[in-house]
């Protein structure tokens, strides 16, 4: 018995009906240790470059890690991967909640679901029993309507993920749902749910999970929520959750607003953790788990209707809020509770929408195309814009098909501003001069995405500690910012943070603890060792998720045609407009920095000039197997020279 | 112990959950219990927290007499007790349990260990007379 993990992994053929079980490979659970780990080993593995990501051979993978759903602090944490819709090559998402604890008390680390099912259905697990069902009864409703329907026909104990009609009509940036808010939102993975004809997930779980020595880690459990909820930054950081940060980005002048021509939002205060709780709380919402609920569940009041909804988080009220210019934190949040019925991601959605206004603004697209006028703060462009991208309809057509390729279709200079890296809408962060934050963006692994390394802190102030004092003392209006440094260390700090927030997502927990509130790296290895009987320290720990980092390159090099350099790069405007407003008026990166920034990135790696990593950076990594694999196709070389 | 409940705190993590279960049978298997939590979404929108108040009706309606409350809690005797489940049924607040299946029933112990851990002071522990006092 694997001491930590539930011990099995469970495989569904949806063309066949057949549910497999398998036990988990110990080689699996020693090499790559869950979650993203176990994400990662198995698209390397099964996928092949003509599989497209919505054919029945792509992968659907859920996975969990040793960690999750034990007595530590944010133990909710899940880990979904596929063949990316948004690119083609290695996609994975994060979501909290209750799921993946759900999943492992039934007796299942991970499920991977493969084919497509001849009709929408539903999977129902309860411990050993796997059932697929009919879902037409709910294809066609929206997420969170779903949810509520499955609670009341299965029973409440039920833990339910669901897609939204955008998940069924294949939007490349559907997300999947669950617990009335929380999303896997990231790379289109409800759009894979969706290919397969899988409406919903339902999980049951009632069995227990071994533990090496369930004394020392019940105390050891019970002394980090001790210790968490002494921190400083406790009791600061859960009244607003994440949107707390909302005024602090926006004056050092990183905050995205109308389509990223700026990064500095005038009306902020409207939009911010302040305004959440006067306009919209009822209560906390939090991860299985978690002392520190960064979910706001509220009630909005707008022009366009009112909605229950949960958030909206700091990405969203970028998105929509700074991005889209949504006047007030009611508007936007009201925007978040129509992306979360129609199920898509808010990040995503939010630049698609920015992009096509200012193309209308631009008279790239027009009125007849649109179907009506569209504009930057209106609240009723959201709404119309979603409603035709989730039905797929009209102009909905090729914005379901995100900005990248929306961009190439229409032509006339308009990719210059679609705000992505690799086919991924950009989050949160804009970083004409943040120019680690650049690189930690253009090197994320998925794409444009903020979590696998957030470093605008390092090219503010170099450390931590100061970031959380510089986030508590904001509200003073934009600061006075000196333009921050193009040098070698940019590259080191992205690479460091790309280690240390993913392995969280291969242990199957929340990195919020660690991150936001500093509870130390020994805790984790003092849980891991009563948990799973293994001593691993921190650093052996940071060492697997650096060979996973490497893998998950690996994948878009194996899957992707032409993968490397090239799909690196920000979008046009970085470099050549500069920003319009604000702090850091006037600044931008150009080409010439990016590249350099790249080639520090490569060189600290070991990949070659292109972005792959080298046969001895494989062999380094425990890799030799997979660059075998690579080597064959033409893929890795050995260092040159 | 007495134990309260504080709705409005409660943000739905289910620590209370998983602790019950190590402490009470020192099992990760928050199936076991002896709590429960209730999100009501998407309306109201808020969570509340099912926790034995003491009130002793599965006392009254046990046929054979073998919950009786000891210490400040009410016990399930397992030898006398016939697996009926009449208790489980009659709880208020549905919070009898059935945490060895179909075995015999199970109630809060009021051991306090919920309170201890519940990161949003949700549970807490007060003297009788606060309770009856902020109970009305
Ligand atoms: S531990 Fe506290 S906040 Fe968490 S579910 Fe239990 S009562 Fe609610
Ligand atoms: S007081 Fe003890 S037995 Fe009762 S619900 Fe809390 S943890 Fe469980």
């Amino acid at each position: 018995m694997r001491y930590g993990y539930a011990g099995t992994i469970l495989r569904i053929d949806l063309d066949s009906g057949a549910i497999q079980k398998q036990p988990l490979p110990e080689a699996l659970a020693d090499k790559f240790i869950g979650g993203r780990g176990f994400v990662a080993k198995t698209l390397f593995d099964e996928l092949l470059p003509d599989i497209q990501p919505f054919d029945p051979e792509n992968r659907f993978i859920m996975a969990t890690g040793p960690l999750s759903g034990h007595l530590l602090p944010a133990s909710g944490k899940t880990h979904f991967g596929a063949k990316s819709p948004a690119n083609g090559g290695y996609a994975d998402s994060n979501m909290g909640g209750h799921f993946g604890p759900q999943l492992k008390y039934a007796g299942y680390d991970m499920l991977i679901l493969t084919g497509r099912a001849s009709a929408p259905s539903l999977i129902v697990i309860e411990d050993a029993s796997v059932q697929i069902r009919s879902a037409e009864a709910y294809w066609g409703q929206g997420a969170i309507v779903a949810e509520t329907q499955l609670k009341r026909d299965l029973g409440d104990d039920y833990q339910i993920l669901t897609i939204g009609p955008a998940g069924e009509k294949l939007v490349r940036y559907a997300c999947i749902s669950h617990d009335f808010g929380r999303q896997a939102g990231r790379t289109g993975i409800g759009a894979v749910l969706g290919s397969k004809l899988v409406k919903a997930i339902a999980i049951k779980g009632t069995g227990s999970l071994p533990v090496h020595d369930v004394e020392a880690a019940y105390r050891a459990g019970k002394e980090a929520y001790a210790k968490v909820t002494q921190k400083p930054g406790f009791k600061e950081w859960v009244p607003e959750g994440t949107a707390g940060i909302t005024d602090f980005i926006n004056e050092v002048g990183v905050f995205p607003t109308r389509n990223f021509q700026s990064s500095y939002s005038e009306h902020h205060k409207a939009i911010n953790g302040k305004a959440i709780l006067k306009e919209l709380k009822i209560t906390d919402k939090g991860c299985y788990g978690c002392p520190t609920p960064c979910g706001k569940y509220g009630h909005a009041k707008t022009k366009s209707g009112e909605a229950f909804v949960e958030g909206p988080e700091f990405e969203t009220i970028a998105l929509f809020g700074g991005n889209c210019l949504l006047p007030t934190i009611s508007d936007v949040a009201y925007a978040n509770y129509l992306c979360d019925e129609l199920g898509v991601d808010t990040i995503s959605a939010g630049v698609v929408i920015s992009w096509a206004i200012e193309c209308y603004e631009k008279g790239i697209l027009g009125r007849e195309e649109i179907g009506r006028e569209i504009a930057f703060g209106e609240l009723e462009t959201v709404e119309y814009l979603l409603a035709k991208i989730a039905a797929r309809e009209g102009i909905g057509h090729l914005l379901a098909e995100g900005v990248k390729a929306a961009a190439e279709k229409t032509g006339q200079g308009s990719d210059r501003f679609a705000i992505h890296v690799k086919g991924l809408e950009w989050s949160g962060y804009e970083c004409r001069n943040s120019p680690s934050m650049m690189l930690a963006y253009m090197t994320a692994d998925i794409g444009a995405h903020h979590a696998r390394a957030w470093v605008v802190g390092h090219d503010l102030a170099g450390s931590w500690s100061d970031v959380n004092e510089m986030i508590a003392s904001a509200g003073e209006g934009p600061r006075e910012l000196p333009e921050a440094v193009v040098k070698p260390e940019c590259a080191d700090y992205v690479i460091e943070s790309q280690h240390v927030r993913p392995l969280f997502d291969a242990l199957g927990i929340c990195r919020l603890q660690f991150m936001e509130l500093g509870f130390e790296p020994e805790n984790y290895e003092k849980l891991f060792h009563c948990i799973t009987g293994q001593k691993r320290t921190w650093e052996e720990l940071l060492a697997v998720s650096e060979r996973i980092w490497t893998l998950t390159r690996a994948i878009s090099l194996k899957e992707v045609p032409g993968f490397g350099r090239a799909w690196d790069f920000p979008p046009e405007r970085f470099s050549t407009e500069p920003i319009t407003s604000g702090p850091n008026k006037g600044r931008l990166l150009s080409r010439e920095k990016l590249e350099r920034l790249l080639d520090w990135y490569y060189r600290a790696r070991g990949w070659d000039a292109e972005g792959r990593p080298t046969r001895e950076t494989y062999a380094r990594m425990g890799l030799a197997d997979e660059a075998h694999v690579l080597s064959a196709m033409g893929l890795c070389r050995p260092e040159a020279g | 112990m007495e134990l309260r409940v504080i709705h409005e705190r409660c943000s739905g993590c289910g620590t209370c959950r998983l602790t019950c279960a190590l402490e009470n049978f020192r099992e990760v298997n928050p199936a076991k219990a002896l709590l429960r939590i209730r999100g009501r979404f998407p309306a109201p929108g808020d969570y509340r927290i099912d926790l034995c108040d003491q009130c002793g009706e599965c006392a009254e309606i046990c046929p054979v007499e073998a919950i009786t409350q000891l210490n400040g809690a009410y016990r399930v005797d397992t030898e006398a007790c016939i697996n009926c489940m009449v208790c489980v049924d009659a709880c208020p607040k549905g919070v009898v349990m059935t945490p060895h299946q179909d075995e015999e029933p199970a109630i809060c112990t009021a051991c306090g260990a919920c309170a201890a851990i519940c990161p949003r002071e949700a549970i807490i522990t007060a003297p009788s007379h606060t309770l009856q006092k902020e109970a009305g």
